[in-house]
């Protein structure tokens, strides 16, 4: 399957509180199945703006994003929602586990929100992400039981769960100390090479972005480098 | 929708701050228990007292009364039409209180479907003969079996059994009071005299006691034809027809219709006692208030808890929208909150307030005004229950509906940037 999964036409964004101020300027670009691309820029650039834009929890923008080829704009709340569910797999800065649940369940959760596979099949899929992140042994745990690196890695194995178009990332080594940002890397590495997954991260990590496939470098809410 | 999720999330985020579930809980047990133990125990009471008249009262009385004339001579003459006219030569004129043609009536009644029953009744002026003073008083001549089954002559019976009324010829059921003045006992024989002078021997086969002190002190009961031979009248001679409908509620309108047919006075329960009903619905009124002001404030415990609830888990619901719930999901696990916390304590808090209301059912109740009363009356009516449920899942709705609305409103991005 060759073709954009993603693509950002036009994109521009003003906050309008509590000046107006325009945060992204016609932002184009694409991305291409199995592209591990690292978004990168000073503070304040904009990056994090566009990855909410691009993720579709932001709707507040002008121009057009096309997901799957299919166009995001003028689509419900729900919808959208449930574009996020079945397509795009996050990972976040800070893990956003919930403790309340074991850790299988907490990678089970969207699986089982799309509702397309039943309960056992979920957890069998849940079981072998975690396996390919090496925390199948911590299944049972609550989050809050984990180290920081565990607790990533497994915020990546939900992010995984319904076999999403693409996985966004917004700094997701940021808390992370050198042998875990280690780690991460290469599952995501492994995961764009062996699996063929789409990645887009944002970081500002410049040894990290240097070694993804293609770096996107942003200024004063424009893209200077594709 | 995927419920089961939806109702397992729900749970797990429960179950996560159990603590303050369970005082949400308690607050909703606590306010459906305190209703239905009000409610119960008050309309009980209610009951007890509208009982001590409703059940003796016949729902339509039809009787004759000696009345005035409405029109003096004076009235009719042209000369003084339009004077204010105060002569009245024309007095009341010495009419039989009899029901005349009462046979014919009584067939009558018998027929019209929506009457329960009827039990005539004379009502005679009498005089208990003690030694050298006469007692005024009053003997009802009853139909001892019908009186019974219409207005429960016999809870009232406390000493002697209702039926020898009927079994042994010239006898009384004397009110308590009246006995006592009498130093009257079970087997004794009273004199006494009415009016016109006539003197009968009764015998006394009971006593009995209404709760009304007024009435015990002057009231007895004797059968029918006893009454009659006492007043010298014939057989057919018959003061009262106390009527039972099978729907209280269309009292004044049959006593009207009755009025016009018959050609008698006919009253209704609703006019002669007015003020237990409006008593009663007051009573009511107060205990119902009581119990929705309580789950009124049990919801509030509610609402804030959800809410607090709603601020801790900012970051779990951020995710879940993140990861593919839509706000829809979110509202819905939040109202599932709140209806468990509501059929949960409302359920136990049914079963608590019928407890209590078993407990208080128990608590013995002695007074000489109430005879057949043992202990505190309560009253099971289901109606409560269903008030108390409906009332306890109504206010949980209202009481999450508000947190979970701003919870589908979180907006994931400005909790996930904000980190």
């Amino acid at each position: 399957m060759n073709g954009n999964i993603l693509e950002a036409i036009n994109i521009t964004k003003y906050f309008h509180d509590p000046l107006t101020v325009q945060v992204l300027k016609d932002v184009n670009f694409s991305v291409q199945k199995g592209e591990f691309i690292s978004v990168i820029g000073k503070s304040g650039c904009g990056k994090s703006t566009l990855l909410y834009i691009l993720s579709t929890m932001d709707t507040d923008f002008e121009g057009e994003l096309l997901i799957d080829g299919v166009s995001m704009q003028n689509k419900k709340e729900a919808e959208l929602a449930k574009v996020r569910n079945e397509k795009i797999g996050f990972v976040f800065q800070f893990h956003y586990l919930l403790n309340e649940f074991s850790v299988l369940k907490n990678v089970m959760l969207p699986g089982l929100k799309f509702g397309l596979l039943s309960e056992k099949e979920v957890e069998h899929n849940a079981y072998e992400k975690l396996k390919i992140l090496g925390v199948e042994n911590e299944s049972l745990k609550k989050p809050n039981q984990l180290s920081g690196g565990q607790k990533q890695r497994v915020a990546i194995a939900r992010a995984l769960i319904n076999n999403p178009l693409i996985i966004m990332g917004d700094e997701p080594t940021g808390n992370l100390d050198k042998k875990n940002s280690e780690i991460v890397f290469n599952i995501f590495k492994e995961l764009a090479e062996v699996y063929n997954q789409s990645l887009l991260i944002v970081t500002h990590d410049n040894e990290f972005a240097k070694r993804t496939h293609r770096i996107i470098e942003m200024e004063d809410g424009q893209i200077i480098k594709l | 929708m995927n419920f089961k999720l939806i109702a397992n999330i729900s749970l797990l985020l429960l179950l996560a701050r159990w603590k303050q579930t369970m005082v949400a809980a308690i607050g909703v047990t606590f306010s459906i228990t305190m209703f239905i133990t009000l409610l119960g125990f008050m309309n009980g009471l209610n009951d007890l007292l509208d009982g001590l008249i409703l059940n003796r009262t016949p729902h339509i009385r039809l009787f004759n009364e000696i009345q005035a004339s409405k029109l003096q001579p004076i009235d009719k003459s042209l000369t003084y039409k339009d004077h204010h006219n105060f002569v009245s030569s024309v007095k009341p004129k010495n009419e039989r209180l009899e029901i005349y043609n009462n046979g014919a009536i009584l067939n009558a009644l018998k027929k019209d479907k929506r009457v329960l029953g009827i039990a005539p009744k004379i009502t005679a002026q009498v005089f208990y003969n003690v030694g050298a003073i006469d007692l005024t008083g009053v003997i009802n001549g009853i139909d001892v079996e019908a009186e019974n089954s219409l207005f429960k002559f016999s809870d009232y019976v406390t000493t002697g059994h209702y039926i020898d009324l009927k079994n042994i010829p010239n006898s009384i059921i004397l009110g308590k009071g009246a006995a006592n003045k009498m130093l009257a006992n079970i087997g004794d024989v009273i004199q006494v005299t009415t009016p016109k002078g006539e003197r009968m021997q009764l015998k006394v086969v009971g006593f009995f006691q209404s709760g009304l002190q007024d009435i015990d002190n002057v009231q007895s009961y004797s059968s029918i034809n006893t009454t009659q031979k006492l007043l010298g009248e014939t057989n057919s001679y018959v003061t009262d027809l106390q009527i039972k409908l099978k729907d209280i509620l269309l009292a004044p309108q049959i006593a009207k219709e009755y009025e016009k047919i018959f050609e008698v006075e006919a009253i209704d329960i609703q006019t002669a006692n007015s003020q237990f009903e409006t008593g009663s619905s007051v009573r009511s009124l107060i205990s119902y208030v009581v119990g929705i002001t309580l789950l009124i404030v049990a919801g509030f415990g509610i609402y804030n808890i959800l809410n607090m609830m709603i601020y801790e888990k900012m970051d779990s619901i951020a995710i879940l929208k993140a990861t593919g719930f839509s706000g829809k999901d979110v509202n819905v696990i939040f109202i599932t909150i709140a209806l468990s916390i509501g059929v949960f304590g409302g359920i136990l808090g049914l079963l608590f307030g019928f407890g209590v209301s078993e407990l208080i059912d128990q608590i013995p109740f002695n007074t000489a005004a109430l005879p057949t009363i043992k202990t505190y009356p309560v009253n099971y009516n289901p109606r409560f229950y269903i008030i108390g449920g409906i009332f306890a899942l109504v206010t949980t709705y209202f009481a999450g509906y508000f947190p979970a609305r701003k919870a589908s409103k979180v907006d994931p991005v400005i909790i996930i940037r904000g980190k």
